[in-house]
């Protein structure tokens, strides 16, 4: 287990954020300008989320053929002050010191980014995950790309309510989103009374990504 | 980058529906009441009966602008605690006449999630959806009136997008059906906080049994709130103890909060019409130059038309592309206070639901901004104002992969990014 990364509360002081993301909200890095997306000639692009969700990032990579290092990264965020900054901070951690190689960059979890922010409000832990899943999805592009489909991670979803069709995955969003009840993991995926038999197994996976994001 | 922070920085208030500042004559009426005038109104000597008598005229006074009687004044904490006791004191008293309730979808949180409360206790409710602009109809609601309806609670104007609802039409329609029925079913309350200060409250023309204020938006304290309940039915007090209040609401009086409210409701109707005719103007000038300097922006809610249609102090737009929250720190920074409908700055991480049961897309709701301008509101404001969110909105649209239509059934994705 690693150094837990900081989670700021909403009684921690007079600004919600650290000075940490405060300086990427205002200054964000490595920012692809809008309109300058086709002149950047990327190796790879992933996105996640949809403006609908709240949240909607794109990452691009620059990658060295040989060495599989991370050369450039580029982004754009539809998103909070949360989302943005921790967009900026996980782009600058992919290219500093010369670069993450691919394998490196697939290891960077969503409390990485936390850490390196100086923590996040506990309510906005899932705009760093969203972070994290871009990356993931631009790496899974250059893999594709370039041939290596063994190498393309997939995030597989197990149904656990099989009348109302709900995955792991599903309830992995709704406990991100806030979710802390099978009550509330209903409410956020708009789905009625859940089989009775599945509800053991609902309340431990949100018993499980609780512990994984908010422990 | 950003716009460059400006050296005469300063702080443009625009979130007077989440509170306002206490006025100057206010406070001076509320001090002594600390000090001074520290006795309990339900004590007999004179320290006591001097308290008393200043309780009696603020009642007075309150009830000579709702066109009422002194004792159908309430005093509680406050709004949440008003529309709490209204709707749960007429659910428990009248639970053996039936249990159902309608009220509407666009309703503030103190009162749907009393609401849904009550529906974890048996009783039914029916939410009305309201048009794109967050009205509901009087028809809607006669259409939901049945036989175990024992209440009706329908806001006065809405917190959000300033809607004003036509609650003497809806009173009017109650009372047609209690007449036909020969029932005093159901009961109607309305929340009135975002009107006290800007709408006629007089509870003969609107109809009312039940009607909901507080201090904090008119200027007055935090802390304060009034029911006003029509005399001849009964509710169940929320909290009891002492026989203060007509016995619906224990509790030695706040009395600071009692006088700084009376000053405030006083002042606030008094001014009213001038202020109303002052803010329609300001309001007009902001939202034609923010057209102007903005583009793919949309007003939520009503037209901005008198006070019959909307509350002339709310602006809230949907500027597209970029999101509620993010935009709300950015303008903090410039001094600039607002609100957003966006879910970031929500618990649950959904966005208004106001504006979801307008039926605006999630996507425009997070990008939603509600301005609402007050007693210190200048036109110099509104250009500081004009002067900086331009910018800011150019800053983050370029950092924003989103490009949304502002037609919201033909919104696609640009080329690089369809999969």
């Amino acid at each position: 287990m690693g150094q837990e990364a900081k989670i700021r509360d909403n009684q921690g002081g007079s600004w919600l954020y650290s000075d940490m993301v405060k300086d990427h909200f205002f200054n964000p890095r490595n920012i692809l300008k809008a309109g300058e997306e086709d002149a950047y000639a990327a190796d790879a692009m992933g996105r996640v989320g949809s403006p609908a969700c709240g949240d909607e990032m794109v990452i691009w990579l620059k990658i060295d053929k040989e060495t599989e290092k991370i050369t450039d990264c580029k982004w754009q965020t539809f998103g909070c002050g949360s989302a943005i900054a921790s967009t900026s901070m996980l782009s600058v951690m992919l290219i500093e010191d010369g670069g993450m190689t691919l394998d490196e960059a697939l290891k960077v979890k969503p409390q990485d980014i936390m850490k390196r922010l100086d923590g996040l409000p506990n309510r906005k832990i899932h705009c760093s995950v969203l972070g994290d899943k871009a990356l993931q999805s631009a790496i899974n592009d250059w893999f594709r790309k370039t041939g290596q489909h063994d190498r393309i991670v997939v995030q597989g979803a197990k149904v656990i309510d099989a009348t109302l069709n709900i995955t792991d995955k599903d309830i992995e969003e709704a406990v991100l989103e806030g979710a802390q009840t099978v009550e509330e993991v209903q409410k956020k995926l708009k789905v009625g009374a859940a089989n009775p038999e599945a509800i053991p197994e609902i309340e431990q996976l949100i018993r499980f990504y609780s512990e994984k994001y908010y422990g | 980058m950003f716009p460059i922070k400006p050296t005469d920085k300063r702080l443009v208030y625009l979130d007077h529906a989440a509170t306002t500042p206490v006025h100057k004559e206010v406070l001076d009426a509320m001090l002594p009441y600390f000090t001074e005038h520290f006795g309990n109104p339900s004590a007999l000597y004179h320290i006591g009966r001097e308290v008393k008598n200043a309780v009696d005229q603020a009642r007075k006074m309150i009830a000579g602008y709702l066109g009422t009687q002194a004792d159908s004044i309430i005093f509680c904490s406050g709004g949440t605690e008003s529309d709490n006791m209204a709707i749960f004191g007429v659910a428990k008293k009248h639970a053996h006449k039936g249990k159902h309730i309608i009220t509407s979808e666009v309703e503030h949180h103190a009162v749907l999630h009393a609401c849904e409360q009550l529906e974890k206790e048996g009783f039914e409710v029916t939410y009305l959806r309201p048009d794109e602009t967050g009205l509901v109809s009087a028809t809607q609601v006669k259409e939901a009136l049945r036989p175990d309806t024992i209440l009706v609670s329908i806001m006065y104007a809405n917190n959000e997008i300033g809607t004003v609802e036509p609650i003497a039409d809806i009173g009017r329609e109650i009372l047609k059906w209690r007449k036909a029925e020969g029932t005093v079913y159901p009961y109607f309350h309305t929340d009135a906080c975002q009107a006290a200060g800007v709408l006629d409250l007089n509870v003969e023309k609107l109809h009312v049994d039940l009607l909901t204020m507080n201090g904090s938006k008119l200027y007055g304290p935090k802390g304060i709130g009034v029911l006003y309940k029509r005399r001849g039915f009964a509710i169940q007090p929320l909290i009891v103890g002492g026989a203060q209040e007509f016995r619906m609401r224990a509790g030695t009086e706040h009395m600071p909060g009692i006088i700084g409210f009376a000053k405030a409701f006083d002042l606030a109707q008094k001014k009213r019409v001038e202020e109303n005719t002052r803010l329609i103007e300001l309001r007009a000038y902001f939202w034609k130059e923010l057209q102007k300097r903005i583009s793919k922006i949309r007003l939520n809610g009503p037209e901005l038309d008198g006070v019959d249609v909307r509350l002339p102090n709310n602006l809230n737009i949907s500027i597209l592309d970029i999101e509620g929250e993010a935009l709300l720190l950015y303008l903090d920074e410039y001094g600039i206070v607002c609100s957003t409908g966006s879910a970031c700055t929500s618990e649950s991480l959904d966005p208004s639901h106001v504006l979801l049961a307008c039926g605006l897309p999630y996507e425009y709701a997070h990008g939603s901004i509600r301005f609402t301008l007050g007693a210190s509101t200048s036109k110099e404001d509104i250009d500081y104002v004009l002067t900086y969110l331009p910018a800011i909105v150019e800053k983050l649209r370029e950092i924003s992969p989103v490009r949304l239509s502002q037609n919201p059934t033909d919104n696609t994705h640009p080329t690089y990014l369809q999969r």
